[in-house]
């Protein structure tokens, strides 16, 4: 049997990636790519403890978490990546150093 | 065998031996997420991460989300974000660094998180061995009524929120000549 | 039996010790995979030589038949020369994405192979999820097209690229739904138990004649056009027709990488043939397949030829359709009928009325289905076919003079 430690741990490397990802990249659509990595490792998590719960048989809650998860982060990427392209129809840039027009 | 002043620790299972093989695949992805200077090699580095995070469901028992996870992520996802690289033609061809002003206070941060949620991780004693799942097709029959009994009001919020998105997304993204 | 638990048999019967039990396991898998993938890759070549004759027999010619008896290893012949070319990379071409997209192709179609169910005991993985793999299985060749395109460097096969996903997406979405109709009927996903509920029943006899085209035949037809637009074969490989946008997003390849390319195409469509017959037209089952095991193997691979013939027949017959025509019988088209085809399915099942009745007002409802889409085709023809009639029509008396004895007008 994996051990639960193993699948977590390779939820925080995800989730410290994706992390970086969305911090430190220049690139609008980098900084999706990380938001997508972390919500792919808060999944690994939900299914691992699903795996691991009481009963998994009848408490299909990690499952279905994990499942409105994907959903969600479908329709979000959707919309992110409508907005960065419309920035970019108007700006011609989709790099995050150019666009502080609202910083004070 | 020789004999050898320390103890050998336990040889990996099978299973193990392949978790760890999916493991290293999901790694090198987010690896090449965050470092490829090309932001193809990124969206390609995404992509293996999708596919390492479908094997780890799999080898959890958990088949119906993995076979989801490469049908929405890969087959959808991954092809709305190339699509946005290229018709934002953002940063190919990498003279310049990827990363921004604030790149090197993130990585501080994000390694000592990852440090500190590895070692907090490792020392719990989790349990060890879930009840062992014997019939796959319980599972899934078991999801429908779970999203129809129990949750049936998320699952339709969900089939709105996907609506509004869609419809979101054309109105933003539409040409307005 | 199954075909593993045999194979497991008899590496015990000969003298594998109990302890290394993964490894036997590990080597029948492995004996399975490497029989099915070779297998695979050989058929190949049979059905490239099934297309040219086919489609040379349809155009009024002979077709190959230098080489080898009826021209069977001019197949052979041709790939001996595709691997005998130089293998060149464009010089400002993306390595990575370049030299993945023809393995990517291929990958993903061979997967297609392990949930197959080629007999009663004779299929790789009976997995759970056995119709939703299918369906995964084709983001992964979306992924390789849009990397070969992207990776060539060329913006011809860029442009290509974007069309071959569009119209790859757009046809998924009523495969995938059309795929699951019998899934609805049977209640199950795995492969084997959908081909073993189209038998028939005649007291202890299984005639295995129930498949589920009598009471389906609305999604098979659904499914079938939009297979035939997922493995990009006439009337809707305008992707990948030579005289169309320059052949398509492998342009820029030559040699193996090319006929990689060309592998996975042909094997794609053989292999959609394979999972219509096992979803819709019986798979392995027909009379007498319970008492003979061999029929079984057999019965597959006569329908699965049938259909690929069918649609090779289909591939000399019609012509082409544009990608905006394409992409409006997809989305104003196919989907809304097989959306009221699964909902219409969906709610006659839980009628409270008995069984058989459910059965006869799906088939109502399918009917009504093939109707509807005969119906818009044939309107469709019909416009275009007046519509090249008032193109070609004269705008000029001179040299439309009819002479006096006229034999019949138009």
């Amino acid at each position: 049997m994996v051990p639960l430690s193993w699948f977590l741990i390779l939820g925080a490397f995800m989730f410290s990636s994706g992390l970086f990802a969305a911090l430190g990249r220049r690139n609008a659509i980098a900084v999706l790519m990380g938001i997508e990595l972390m919500l792919n490792a808060a999944n690994i998590n939900l299914v691992a403890f699903w795996r691991y719960g009481v009963t998994p048989m009848q408490n299909l809650d990690g499952q279905i978490f994990a499942l409105f998860v994907i959903a969600v982060a479908a329709a979000e990427v959707a919309v992110g990546l409508a907005l960065i392209i419309s920035v970019y129809r108007n700006r011609r840039t989709v790099n995050l150093d150019d666009l502080d027009i609202l910083k004070g | 065998m020789p004999e050898l002043p320390f103890p050998l620790p336990p040889l990996p299972t099978v299973a193990q031996v392949v978790f760890i093989l999916i493991a290293v695949l999901a790694v090198i992805g987010s690896l090449m997420v965050v470092l490829a200077r090309n932001l193809f090699h990124s969206a390609l580095g995404l992509v293996a991460a999708f596919f390492g995070a479908a094997g780890v469901y799999i080898v959890a028992e958990a088949e119906f989300i993995g076979v989801s996870q490469v049908l929405v992520y890969v087959g959808a996802i991954s092809t709305l974000i190339t699509f946005a690289i290229m018709l934002t033609r953002g940063m190919m061809f990498g003279a310049t660094s990827p990363r921004n002003r604030q790149s090197g206070t993130a990585a501080i941060i994000t390694v000592l998180a990852f440090v500190v949620l590895a070692a907090v991780l490792q020392a719990i004693p989790w349990p060890q061995v879930g009840e062992p799942i014997t019939d796959g097709q319980v599972i899934i029959a078991g999801l429908g009524y779970a999203f129809v009994n129990q949750y049936v009001v998320p699952f339709l919020l969900l089939a709105m929120l996907l609506l509004v998105a869609l419809a979101g997304a054309i109105m933003l993204a539409r040409d307005r000549k | 039996m199954n075909w593993s638990d045999a194979l497991i048999q008899l590496q015990y019967d000969l003298g594998a010790p109990q302890e290394l039990s993964w490894l036997v396991e590990g080597v029948t898998y492995f004996i399975g995979a490497f029989v099915i993938a070779n297998a695979a890759l050989v058929l190949a070549l049979l059905l490239i030589w099934i297309t040219r004759k086919v489609i040379s027999r349809i155009q009024d010619r002979i077709g190959p038949n230098r080489l080898g008896p009826y021209g069977l290893f001019q197949t052979v012949a041709d790939a001996m020369k595709l691997l005998s070319k130089e293998d060149i990379k464009p010089k400002s071409a993306d390595t990575l994405s370049y030299f993945i997209a023809p393995i990517l192709s291929v990958v993903g179609v061979l997967m297609a192979l392990a949930v197959i169910p080629f007999g009663a005991g004779l299929i790789g993985a009976d997995l759970n999820v056995g119709v939703l793999y299918l369906v995964a299985l084709g983001s992964i060749g979306i992924m390789a097209a849009l990397m070969a395109g992207w990776g060539s460097n060329n913006k011809y096969a860029l442009l290509a690229g974007f069309r071959v996903v569009a119209q790859l997406l757009s046809y998924e979405i009523p495969m995938v739904l059309a795929m699951f109709a019998p899934v609805l009927l049977v209640g199950t996903m795995r492969m084997q138990e959908l081909s073993q509920a189209q038998s028939l029943y005649l007291g202890p006899i299984n005639l295995g004649l129930g498949w589920f085209v009598f009471l389906l035949p609305g999604a098979f037809l659904i499914y079938f056009i939009a297979a035939l637009a997922e493995s990009e074969q006439t009337p809707f490989d305008l992707l990948e027709a030579e005289s169309e946008l320059i052949a398509g997003f492998h342009i820029e390849y030559s040699g193996m990488k090319f006929a990689m390319f060309f592998l996975a195409q042909f094997l794609n469509s053989f292999f959609l043939g394979a999972i219509a017959v096992a979803l819709f037209l019986g798979g392995w089952q027909g009379p007498f397949a319970g008492q003979v095991p061999l029929l079984g193997p057999i019965y597959f691979f006569a329908k699965t030829f049938f259909i690929y013939i069918v649609i090779q027949w289909i591939k000399g017959t019609f012509p082409r359709v544009r990608i905006d025509q394409m992409m409006q019988f997809a989305w104003k088209v196919l989907v809304p009928l097989v959306l009221t085809l699964i909902l219409a399915q969906m709610i006659i099942m839980k009628l409270p009325l008995p069984m058989w009745l459910n059965y006869v007002l799906v088939l109502a409802a399918n009917i009504a289905v093939v109707l509807a889409v005969l119906n818009i085709m044939g309107d469709y023809f019909k416009r275009e076919q007046v519509r090249t009639k008032r193109a070609f029509a004269p705008k000029s008396l001179i040299g439309t003079m009819q002479p006096v004895s006229s034999s019949s007008g138009d």
